[in-house]
């Protein structure tokens, strides 16, 4: 494996590829900063693309196979675009003892979309997910990072309205 | 470690310390079923068929993963262990498709084994099966998702045994996958290791798959054709309407030097064989200037008539034959008693893949320092110097890196190149293309990690490649002899250089390296051999030009592609061909024998370890005939006596070996081993290349084969030692001319191969697109 | 943001200084924040070990495992450098309580930390969050960096020549990273497959040096029980069961939240009493007493049932990761049980054969099942299958998905029997057909 030519081949902002370059000296073993480089990276591109893939695998020293095999095993980390937003109902037990399906159900009806589709404005996308770890603050969501509990089918337009005025204000998209 | 003493089923049994439980009962002949676990490949647990009960567990225990200790008590066979098989087996079978009879791997298979013997054929599961479609991901690898059992030995022999790591598992859960790397494709060596090891028909070969049914085959294990390893290969062969097909390669036999190896041109280049432009009947040039098919009398006489004219006209002198890489040493002995005795020339060569004479020049009278192949995969410390293993001796790059992974042996790898094998290497010393002449004093100087290791290296397997020539390899290996306790090793390429060398296809030396200078035993033996050593194959050339080359004999090998001969070159000369193919130094011969491969005849062949083993004919083409059969039919045509050259009949039984009779001569090989056995052996044809095995032994004392051994498909060693040090002259390393085979060419021979041809666009494709990237 | 709760009942150690923005390092150090550190600095390894081998303190990721001695089993000598790995993968349903360690007290899983990495000779820890709890690593992210800043971490800690480094990280997104080997494999940047055991992490883990591995919450009780003294925090709980735990509450009790009650605590009395009891007065059905995982308890099963491990593993079940999810008399409970196999089979790793193909029969069978397709005979199939995931697999998480299972067709078969032949589900809350 050569070493990486120079920075301004990465395809990341300067500040993220610095980031990674101070990640992969934080572990004994480069190899650990695998997988927050792919969630940083994720973040910043909006899913693990081929260029993203062959990047971190360069960055890494491992090959693109071995890259996929351990990007593939984790929920989180997608190979194709999501929506700005991406809402994450959780349906598991104590969400769903307290109305998590309503509430999915709730989302897809104000979306037009079903798990895993996006809005044709690329603005949201919805997603059915595992337990998230807010059980006795349920039903709870996530859209992106950020935690909203304690929810009612009735809370959905308005989580919408904030994210959709964020959109707006970040210029349309 | 020492040995523990513990109980299965009852039985006491013995081991070292920290054996895994399923090997310790498998030596003790206690099969545990397993899917997930290989011997030699890391350990995963992960089939859960292997579960016994151990005395004070609670759970049930993995055989492949448990270690023995003292005083331990197992259970491997009770009701409550064959439920637990037979619910992982139902598990598995609820989304298998059940179509075994005409699944590829149907009788091959180790889950339909398994389901018969713990019967889980009944399904549980209303849900539809998921069907996906096959995949072909190479010309070598096909993939069927739904049979696959995911037990990860694909995947594992890729990576640590084969180094490619071409192969990963994707997503998680029941979604899991085995993915090759090209996303959609595989961009590997093709060597089809994966899908041997497959236990079920997940993966299969694009060259055997759906073609026939295992229990339609006879298996022959013989030799590859190919490289220099020699690695054992089983053939399955078919009957047809032509006589038989070779429908596969494979490693059904592991007991070869090559364990559980072959790389893909021993495994799917085999299809020469197969070939739609095979040789099927004799050619002779007619009247006007064109090949003609024709009678194999017709063609011997021809041949004949014009050998012996130009011989008793102008002279043995002006006479010159060209051997081959590739023909057994039978074969290559005949040949060059044929041009000695009965067309009285010297002019005899073959294409020099390496040095070999040098190399026995420089151990004569060394005894037990010649390396066998088998030692690559246990020395201790291999200091390897030039070559390239990975791609021109797949099998000893095999077992470098298993030594080096399974016995923790030290690799030294000096090369003016970077090659694969440094990735297993303890230590590297680049050198400049021609700096190989300084290494000694390198490491005498103990100059540099990788010089001081090697000269704290107790032992030393010293393995150079072709690089080494002439004085340059007499200094490596005196400095070898003086340090002592090291064991030598060359690289040559094609699977019977080595032969060709040790029978004496040379102008100079004679069988075993002895020179014609000083015959010994053979001036009484080759009555009628000229006193003076011949030309060597670049000076046929000359002859040919200048007119002096009044014939010229080629047995299996290609001057025209292989010298760059020019094709009107040997315009004035009577050229004889014995050749599979019509190739481009057949097209301008005068009479042209079409020959059986090695896979269509019997014999013994020499790796380049000089490890020497025996070819047992697997194959019938109509129309072609052994070298060997073709020489004595071209002496007894010239009037020779077929006696004198072929000692057969002198306390034979009834038998041949097996070269005069139908393909399957398994049979004729036990009733082989048991005559051998009595020193009864069988040598009542002309045609039986052992009678010549017979002389090969009397007089070339490096050949002192254990017969027994030889007989039951072992390789057996020979002994450069035994070469007459005071006879030797001086050899010409000027004459080497290595081929540099990679994993997928062979000479020309390769080129017939479809297999080998696909695979390499395949590859070339790869290439392509990674540079468009 | 979460909703902090509160009962008279409640015993305050670990949660002390959750609400009062303890995030904020000199905070923490107001309120008595890295004493038991700098104390354990002084005191030696030997003496931390003891100290945590008295407070009976049993580790808090769901198997109960004494953590003292689990310390104590870390070779003294080792070639390959030592490693402290904080387990934060929280993802067990029905479980949120170490979320709310890192959101309030980030410092304490820090100072625990370091006093498990003075206790075996370690001089570095991983904080290991899950892959949802992104903001969560931002605060402990600054936490760390706040402590580096006061020479808390770093080169030669609160000025002593010893040295101590955490890294902290999160996963993407996957349950069985959450078991000890597998999280290994994680922080190695690997498909989160478990490992062959022995070895044990004690002696080879994580980059084969000898590890210890604990849950956050355990790592966050530690600075407590130095401060306290082993034997005070032992006496607050239960018998072998040491200290409070931090209960979650969920489902259909008035009153969920995250409590801490001493080990040993009646089941009961937390749902009625901390709880307020079963939401809008309805009849209690089932609990779950301690995450997904864990086999479903009747009623008239937890009436005298104290919560700690030992009590809970005599009535069949197991305390888990404690979190307990209250299920009223209007659930399906061939719902609760499609939902809780649904989970497992989306997160099994795959490795192994029985629950690969296991919990996705499982999935399918109740699938269909509930969708009111199912036969007679699949009731006793269902039992069958889950029968023989038991003990079978890899890791425990094949275990973790047969259990329940098994714990509602046993106690609930009535319930099965009346969904068959098509019958529909008065309580169903979602239906799906069976997608293949
Ligand atoms: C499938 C599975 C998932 C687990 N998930 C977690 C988890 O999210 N958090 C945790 O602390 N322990 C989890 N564990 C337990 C860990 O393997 C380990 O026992 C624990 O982290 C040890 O810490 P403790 O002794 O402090 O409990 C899980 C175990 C299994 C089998
Ligand atoms: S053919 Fe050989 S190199 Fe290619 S994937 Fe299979 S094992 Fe690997
Ligand atoms: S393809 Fe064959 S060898 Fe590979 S995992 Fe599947 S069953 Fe095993
Ligand atoms: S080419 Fe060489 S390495 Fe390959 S199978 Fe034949 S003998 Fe073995
Ligand atoms: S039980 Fe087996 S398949 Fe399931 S998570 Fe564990 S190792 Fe993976
Ligand atoms: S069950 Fe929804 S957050 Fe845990
Ligand atoms: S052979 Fe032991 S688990 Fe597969």
């Amino acid at each position: 494996m050569t070493p990486r030519e120079s920075e301004t081949m990465s395809i990341f902002s300067p500040a993220l590829a610095a980031r990674f370059d101070a990640l992969v000296e934080k572990y004994p073993v480069k190899r650990s900063a695998l997988i927050p480089m792919m969630l940083y990276a994720q973040d910043e591109i909006g899913y693990l693309s081929d260029a993203v893939i062959a990047e971190i695998a360069d960055r890494l020293g491992l090959t693109e196979l071995d890259v996929r095999n351990v990007a593939s095993y984790y929920s989180m980390l997608r190979f194709k675009p999501a929506g700005r937003f991406n809402i994450q109902v959780c349906t598991n037990i104590s969400c769903m003892l307290r109305g998590a399906y309503d509430l999915f159900d709730r989302f897809q009806e104000e979306l037009g979309v079903g798990h895993k589709g996006i809005t044709p404005d690329g603005v949201f996308s919805l997603e059915e997910v595992e337990c998230i770890g807010a059980c006795c603050w349920a039903p709870a969501i996530q859209v992106n990072y950020d935690f909203h509990d304690e929810l009612a089918a009735d809370s959905v337009p308005g989580i919408l309205q904030q994210y959709r005025e964020r959109a707006a204000a970040n210029g349309g998209r | 470690m020492a040995d523990v003493t513990f109980t299965v089923d009852g039985k006491k049994l013995t081991a070292p310390a920290g054996t895994l439980l399923i090997e310790a009962c498998r030596k003790a002949g206690i099969e545990i079923p397993a899917f997930c676990y290989y011997p030699g490949l890391s350990l995963q647990a992960a089939c859960r068929m292997c579960v016994v009960r151990q005395e004070k567990v609670p759970k049930l225990q993995t055989a492949c993963t448990t270690t023995v200790a003292e005083g331990q008590v197992f259970v491997t066979e009770s009701p409550e262990i064959a439920q637990a098989r037979k619910a992982t087996l139902q598990l598995l079978l609820g989304n298998h498709p059940l179509d075994c009879p005409v699944c590829d791997a149907g009788g091959e298979c180790e889950l339909q084994d398994m389901t018969f013997k713990y019967g889980a054929g009944e399904s549980l599961y209303a849900e539809a099966k998921q069907h996906r479609d096959e995949q072909q991901w190479s010309p070598a690898v096909f993939f069927d998702r739904p049979r696959c059992i995911l037990c990860y030995r694909c995947v594992r022999m890729c990576g640590e045994g084969m180094d490619v790591w071409a192969l990963g598992v994707q997503n998680r859960g029941v979604s899991s996958v085995i993915a090759p790397n090209g996303e959609d494709h595989l961009d590997c060596e093709e060597c089809g290791m994966c899908i041997d090891v497959c236990p079920v028909g997940a993966l299969t070969s694009g060259s055997y798959r759906y073609k026939t049914r295992p229990w339609e085959m006879n298996h022959v294990s013989t030799i590859c054709t190919h490289c220099g390893d020699g690695c054992k290969v089983t053939l399955g062969v078919r009957q047809s309407h032509e006589g038989t097909d070779l429908v596969r390669g494979d490693n059904r036999d592991k007991s070869g030097i090559n364990g559980d190896f072959l790389c893909a041109k021993g495994r799917f280049g085999f299809d020469f064989v197969n070939s739609e432009e095979r040789l099927a009947r004799p050619l002779v040039r007619n009247a006007s200037g064109r090949l003609e098919p024709t009678t194999w009398e017709n063609a011997l006489r021809v041949a004949a008539a014009k050998l012996k004219e130009v011989r008793d006209s102008r002279g043995g002198d002006s006479i010159a034959v060209l051997g081959s890489n590739r023909t057994t040493n039978e074969e290559n002995y005949l040949l060059q008693k044929l041009a000695r005795t009965v067309l009285r020339t010297n002019n005899i060569d073959h294409v020099r893949t390496a040095d070999y004479a040098t190399f026995a020049r420089s151990l004569a009278g060394q005894e037990h320092k010649a390396a066998s192949l088998r030692d690559a995969g246990n020395a201790p410390a291999i200091l390897l110097v030039g070559g390239n293993p990975t791609e021109e001796h797949p099998l000893l790059a095999w077992q470098l890196r298993s030594n080096v992974r399974l016995n923790k042996a030290r690799l030294y790898v000096v090369n003016h190149r970077t090659i694969k094998l440094e990735r297993q290497a303890k230590a590297v010393q680049g050198v400049p293309p021609n700096g190989y002449r300084d290494l000694t004093a390198l490491l005498d100087r103990n100059e540099g990690d990788l010089a001081k290791a090697v000269m704290a290296e107790e032992s030393l397997l010293l393995i150079f490649g072709q690089e080494y020539r002439g004085e340059q390899m007499e200094a490596l290996v005196s400095w070898g002899l003086k340090r002592g306790n090291v064991r030598f090793a060359y690289l040559g390429d094609h699977s019977n250089s080595r032969g060709a060398a040790d029978m004496g296809v040379l102008p100079d030396l004679l069988p075993g390296y002895v020179s014609v200078n000083a015959p010994g035993a053979f001036a009484e033996e080759y009555a009628g051999m000229p006193a003076a050593p011949g030309k060597t194959a670049p000076e046929f050339l000359e002859m040919a030009q200048s007119g002096q080359l009044g014939a010229l004999v080629v047995v299996g090998e290609n001057p025209a592609q292989r010298l760059g001969w020019a094709p009107d070159a040997l315009r004035k000369t009577f050229l004889v061909v014995q050749d599979l193919f019509l190739t481009e130094t057949a097209l301008q011969a005068d009479v042209v024998f079409p020959a059986a491969s090695l896979y269509e005849k019997t014999g013994t062949i020499t790796n380049t370890f000089g490890d020497v083993q025996l070819a047992k004919k697997a194959a019938d083409r109509p129309g072609v005939r052994p070298d060997f059969e073709i020489l004595v039919r071209l002496a007894d045509a010239m009037g020779a006596d077929v006696k004198a050259l072929v000692p057969f009949g002198k306390r034979g039984m009834r038998a041949d070996f097996g070269q005069s009779r139908g393909a399957q001569s398994g049979e004729a090989d036990r009733h082989a081993v048991w005559l051998a056995s009595h020193g009864l052996e069988p040598k009542l044809s002309p045609f039986d290349p052992l009678a010549v095995l017979d002389e090969i032994e009397r007089l070339v004392p490096a050949y002192k084969l254990d017969r027994l051994n030889l007989f039951a498909g072992n390789d057996v060693p020979t002994e450069p030692a035994f070469v007459p040090v005071s006879a030797l002259t001086q050899p010409r390393a000027d004459l080497v001319n290595p081929a540099h085979d990679g994993l997928f060419t062979s000479g020309t021979l390769g080129r017939y191969s479809a297999y080998l041809r696909e695979i390499e666009e395949h590859q070339a494709h790869q290439l392509a697109e990674t540079a468009a990237d | 943001m979460p909703r902090l709760v509160s009962h008279p009942d409640e015993v305050k150690i670990v949660t002390r200084r959750f609400g009062q923005g303890a995030a904020n390092i000199e905070k923490y150090l107001e309120l008595g924040g890295y004493e038991a550190a700098k104390k354990c600095l002084t005191q030696g390894p030997d003496w931390i070990i003891n100290e945590m081998k008295a407070s009976n303190l049993r580790g808090r990721g769901g198997a109960g495992f004494p953590t003292g001695l689990k310390w104590s089993f870390v070779p003294k000598q080792s070639a390959k450098p030592k490693y402290v790995l904080v387990n934060g993968d929280e993802s067990e349903p029905g479980t949120c309580k170490d979320h709310l360690i890192f959101l309030h007290d980030p410092h304490a899983v820090i100072e625990g930390t370091i006093i498990a990495g003075l206790a075996i000779g370690a001089k570095m820890g991983f904080i290991y969050l899950r892959g949802e709890y992104r903001y969560l690593l931002e605060i402990m992210e600054k936490a760390v960096a706040d402590a580096y800043s006061k020479g808390f971490l770093g080169k030669g800690i609160f000025g002593s020549d010893t040295e101590f480094e955490v890294v902290t990280q999160t996963g993407a997104g996957a349950y069985e990273v959450g078991e000890e080997s597998a999280l290994m494999e994680s922080l190695e940047g690997k498909r989160g497959v478990p490992r062959i055991k022995p070895p044990f992490p004690a002696v080879v883990g994580l980059y084969g040096g000898p590890t210890v591995i604990n849950n956050a919450e355990t790592i966050a009780t530690v600075p407590h029980v130095i401060a306290m003294g082993g034997a005070a925090y032992a006496a607050v709980g239960s018998e072998r069961n040491g200290g409070t735990r931090l209960f979650g509450l969920s489902g259909h009790v008035e009153r969920p939240g995250v409590y801490e009650l001493p080990m040993g605590y009646n089941l009961k009395k937390m749902i009625y009493e901390v709880g307020g009891g079963v939401r809008g007065g309805r009849k209690l059905k089932a609990v779950v007493p301690g995450g997904s995982s864990t086999p479903v308890l009747l009623p008239e099963e937890i009436e005298n049932l104290g919560m700690d491990f030992d009590q809970v593993g005599k009535a069949g079940s197991m305390l888990g990761s404690g979190g307990v999810v209250v299920i009223d008399d209007q659930t399906c409970i061939v719902e609760f049980a499609l939902r809780t196999i649904s989970f497992y089979q989306h997160e099994s790793c795959g490795w192994c054969i029985p629950c690969r193909e296991g919990t996705d029969w499982l999935k399918k069978s109740l699938t269909r099942f509930h969708a009111g397709f199912g036969e007679a005979k699949d009731i006793d199939n269902i039992r069958y299958l889950a029968e023989n995931m038991m003990g079978r697999t890899f890791c425990p998480l094949g275990d973790a998905a047969a259990m329940p299972t098994l714990g509602f067709v046993k106690k609930f078969r009535k319930e099965f029997e009346d969904h068959l032949n098509g019958k529909p589900c008065p309580f169903a809350k979602h239906v799906e057909l069976a997608v293949v």
